[in-house]
C-alpha cells in the first residue's frame, strides 16, 4: 500500500529552490490539496515575481505568470472570466507585502472569491537576500547590513493582523512547515483556503513561514529552528479570521 | 438601423458590448470617465463585468487575466492613466495575449491637464512599456468611427494576439454626433493557448512573458517582429482628401485632421491645390501615402496637438525629400482652421510660416 | 514492513528527511555524489522503517515514496 508518493498535480521535474527551501514542501500541498479535491482540471494558478516565479512550471493545472506584485488583480480577471474556475495566487513576501500591498488588500476587500498563498520567509530570495517588508527589527540581509533599524526602514508587516480589520476576507491563517505536525496543519489550512472557494465563500488567504536557508546563512535545520524561534513570536501561528465559522457560532 | 446621438467614449462602450466584450476594468480619470459610467450601468444588464479597479496598475492586470482565459476585454483611461498601463502593455505584449485599450489624451507632461492632446503619439506607437514591442494603434476622427474602429480593435487584437489601442483625445471622447451602431463584429478565433483548466485532458497551458534563456528569448522577440510585419502589411489604413492634385499635403489625424479638412475645403477655394493624408493607423503608420506624395508636393504640413511627434513619421515616411513643418497647439489648445489654412498659404509660396 | 523509494538524483541533500525520522532510519549517503553534485538520502536501517512518512513529508523536493 502506498503511504506516500508525489501528488499528480506536480510535475514530476526537478525543483529549481535551493536545497532545504521550504517552498518545495508548500508547493507539494498545495497539490496535494488540488489532488483531493478533484480540482486540478478546473484549477489556474497565478505565479509571482520572486523565488517562486517559475512556479508555474511545477504545477500541473494551467498556469498564469504575473508582474511582479500583480498576480491577486490578474487572478480575479481570471475569476470574473469563469467563477466556477477555481483560481489560486502563489506569492512571495516581496510580491505580496511590498510591490504588490495595494492588489492584495482591495483583493481581500472586495472578498474576492481566490484562494491566496503566501510564502513568508522574510526575505527577497530570488535577488540575492535584500530586506523584506516581512524582514524582522535587526534583522541581517544584503540591504539592512547592520539589521534592520526600524528609525531607518520601519517595522515588520503583519500581513494577517492587518488584513483581519478589513470586513471582506473570508479566512486568514498563520501556518509554518518547520515540523512534521506544524506541515499537516499547514495542509489543512490550505485545503480549507482551497474548500472556502469552492463553497463561494471568498477570499482565503494562508501565510506560510517559510524558510530560506540561503540567503538566511544557515543550515536547513538551523533555519527551521530560527522559525521557531525568531519569527513565531513576532508572527503568531494560528487563525486571524474565519468568518463563517464566527457566524456559525465558532471558535474564533 | 437608424442612428442615435451618443459621445464618443459612450460609442466605445456600446460597440465593444456589441463587439462582444464583457468584462470592463477602469478607473477613474478625466476626460474618459464616461466610458466606465456607461459600463458600470450596462455590463450587470447583459451579465458582464464591470469592476472599479484600486489603480491603472490593477485594472490592466485584470484585463490581463481576463485575456489569459481567452475573452474580449478592455480597460480604458487617459495619459496619466496610460502610463501606469506601461508595465501592464508591456507585460501583454511579452505573453502575447489579445487585449483592447482605449486612451482618451488630456495634455500633459505629468497631471497636465484635462483638455485634449495628441501628445502621447510617440508613447503609443513605440510601445509604451519596456521592451521591443508594437500595439496597434488606431485613431479615429469621429464618433462613427469611434464606434468602428473599437470593433475592428477587438478584431485586430485577436487575430493577432497583441494590444490594439484606440488614441483619442478629449474632443473625440466628449464630443456627440449621430452614430450607426450596425456594426459588423466576425466571430472571435478558437484560443487554446488560453488558460482555462486543463479539465485533465491536455497539458497544461502556461501564459508567461518570462524567458531566461537568451537564444530563446530572441528567437520570441524575431517571431513577433515578424508578425508585426504581416500588420504592416495588412492592416494599414488611412484616408487620402483631395490629394490626387495637390502641391501641399497636410497629415493630421484625429480632432487635428477635421480641423485641416475645413482648411484644406478653404485653401482650395482659393486655388490652392492643397490635400490631407489622414493616418488611421497611426501603428502601422502609413508610409506608402507619404512616400507618393513626396514625389508630388513640395511641402508636408504636419498638424497635431503636440510639440511634434507624428512628424517624425512624416519625415522617415517620405524620407525627407521635401521639407516637412510643423503646426500646432499644445496644453490642450487646438490649431483654428484659421491657423491651418495660414500654414497651407505659407507653404504654397514655398516660404515656412 | 515499510518501503522507502528515493527519486536519488533530485536529492539535494538537505537533511530535512534525516533530522525527522523518529527511529534514525535514514542518512546522507557521503560516499555517493548525485548527479546534480550532492550526497543523496539513504536507508541506512530499512528496517528500522515504521512507514510514517514523516521524511517524505519533510522534504521539499518530494523525492520519497512511502509504502507499507
Amino acid at each position: 500500500m502506498i503511504v506516500f508518493d508525489k501528488p499528480h498535480a506536480l510535475i514530476d521535474v526537478p525543483l529549481h529552490y535551493c536545497p532545504g527551501c521550504t517552498h518545495g514542501i508548500v508547493h507539494r500541498l498545495v497539490a496535494e490539496v488540488m489532488d483531493e479535491l478533484g480540482i486540478e482540471g478546473k484549477t489556474i494558478g497565478i505565479a509571482p515575481v520572486g523565488c517562486s516565479v517559475m512556479a508555474y512550471d511545477y504545477f500541473n493545472c494551467d498556469m498564469i505568470e504575473a508582474a511582479h506584485g500583480r498576480a491577486p488583480a490578474v487572478a480575479t480577471g481570471v475569476k470574473r472570466a469563469d467563477p466556477t474556475k477555481v483560481v489560486f495566487t502563489y506569492q512571495g513576501d516581496g510580491d505580496l507585502a511590498s510591490i504588490g500591498m495595494a492588489e492584495t488588500v482591495h483583493a481581500a476587500a472586495r472578498n474576492e472569491n481566490i484562494t491566496v498563498i503566501f510564502i513568508n520567509n522574510a526575505i527577497y530570495g530570488m535577488t540575492g537576500g535584500q530586506m523584506a517588508p516581512t524582514s524582522l527589527i535587526g534583522q541581517v540581509t544584503q540591504t539592512s547590513p547592520y539589521g534592520r533599524d526600524p528609525k531607518l526602514c520601519g517595522y515588520p508587516i503583519k500581513v494577517c493582523e492587518m488584513l483581519r480589520e478589513l470586513d471582506g476576507p473570508e479566512y486568514l491563517e498563520r501556518v509554518t512547515v518547520n515540523s512534521v505536525a506544524h506541515v499537516r496543519a499547514a495542509k489543512k489550512a490550505i485545503k480549507k483556503a482551497f474548500q472556502n472557494q469552492l463553497d463561494g465563500k471568498g477570499f482565503s488567504l494562508v501565510e506560510v513561514l517559510s524558510s530560506c536557508p540561503t540567503n538566511w546563512g544557515m543550515t536547513p535545520q538551523n533555519a527551521l529552528k530560527w522559525i521557531d524561534e525568531k519569527m513565531i513570536p513576532v508572527y503568531p501561528l494560528g487563525v486571524y479570521k474565519d468568518r463563517s465559522a464566527t457566524q456559525e457560532g465558532g471558535n474564533k | 438601423m437608424d442612428k442615435v446621438l451618443m459621445k464618443g467614449n459612450e460609442a466605445i462602450a456600446e460597440a465593444a458590448i456589441i463587439a462582444g466584450c464583457r468584462h470592463y476594468f477602469g478607473y477613474p480619470i478625466t476626460p474618459q470617465t464616461e466610458i466606465a459610467a456607461y459600463m458600470a450601468k450596462r455590463m450587470p444588464k447583459i451579465g458582464g463585468t464591470f469592476l472599479q479597479a484600486e489603480s491603472e496598475i490593477a485594472a490592466i492586470n485584470m484585463v490581463y487575466g481576463v485575456a489569459s482565459a481567452g475573452l474580449r476585454v478592455m480597460t480604458s483611461s487617459s495619459s496619466p492613466g496610460i502610463s501606469l498601463k506601461g508595465e501592464g502593455l508591456s507585460y501583454l505584449a511579452g505573453a502575447d495575449l489579445p487585449s483592447f485599450v482605449v486612451n482618451v489624451q488630456r495634455g500633459g507632461p505629468g497631471l497636465g491637464g484635462i483638455q485634449p492632446s495628441q501628445s502621447d503619439y510617440f508613447q503609443s506607437t513605440r510601445g509604451g512599456g519596456h521592451g521591443d514591442y508594437h500595439m496597434i494603434v488606431l485613431a479615429p476622427y469621429s464618433v462613427q468611427e469611434m464606434a468602428e474602429l473599437t470593433v475592428k480593435g477587438f478584431e485586430l487584437a485577436d487575430k493577432y494576439r497583441m494590444t490594439a489601442m484606440i488614441l483619442a483625445d478629449g474632443t473625440m471622447g466628449q464630443m456627440m454626433e449621430p452614430v450607426s451602431l450596425d456594426l459588423q463584429v466576425a466571430e472571435p478565433p478558437q484560443k487554446p493557448w488560453a488558460t482555462t483548466g486543463t479539465n485533465l485532458s491536455r497539458k497544461h497551458n502556461i501564459i508567461n512573458s518570462l524567458s531566461l534563456v537568451p537564444e530563446e528569448l530572441e528567437k520570441l522577440n524575431v517571431a513577433r517582429y515578424e508578425r508585426y510585419k504581416i500588420i504592416e502589411r495588412d492592416e494599414v489604413r488611412y484616408e487620402e482628401y483631395r490629394m490626387e492634385d495637390a502641391d501641399v499635403a497636410i497629415a493630421a489625424f484625429g480632432i487635428a485632421a477635421r480641423v485641416s479638412k475645413n482648411a484644406v475645403d478653404e485653401a482650395r477655394k482659393m486655388g490652392i491645390k492643397v490635400g490631407l493624408i489622414r493616418p488611421i493607423t497611426l501603428w502601422p503608420f502609413p508610409k506608402a501615402p507619404f512616400a507618393k506624395a513626396a514625389e508630388h508636393v513640395k511641402q508636408f504640413i504636419s498638424v497635431e496637438l503636440s510639440m511634434g511627434q507624428m512628424i517624425e513619421d512624416v519625415k522617415l515616411a517620405s524620407e525627407c525629400k521635401v521639407p516637412v513643418t510643423l503646426c500646432n497647439r499644445v496644453g490642450g489648445m487646438i490649431p483654428t482652421p484659421k491657423q491651418v489654412l495660414e500654414a497651407i498659404v505659407a507653404a504654397d509660396k514655398g516660404g515656412k510660416l | 514492513m515499510a518501503k522507502l523509494t528515493f527519486k536519488s538524483d533530485n536529492c539535494k541533500g538537505c537533511g530535512l528527511c534525516v533530522s525527522v525520522c523518529p527511529k534514525g532510519v535514514l542518512r546522507l549517503a557521503n560516499d555517493k555524489i548525485n548527479k546534480r553534485g550532492h550526497h543523496p538520502v539513504e536507508a541506512a536501517y530499512p528496517d528500522q522503517c515504521v512507514g510514517c512518512a514523516s521524511c517524505a513529508m519533510m522534504c521539499p523536493d518530494c523525492i520519497i515514496k512511502v509504502e507499507r
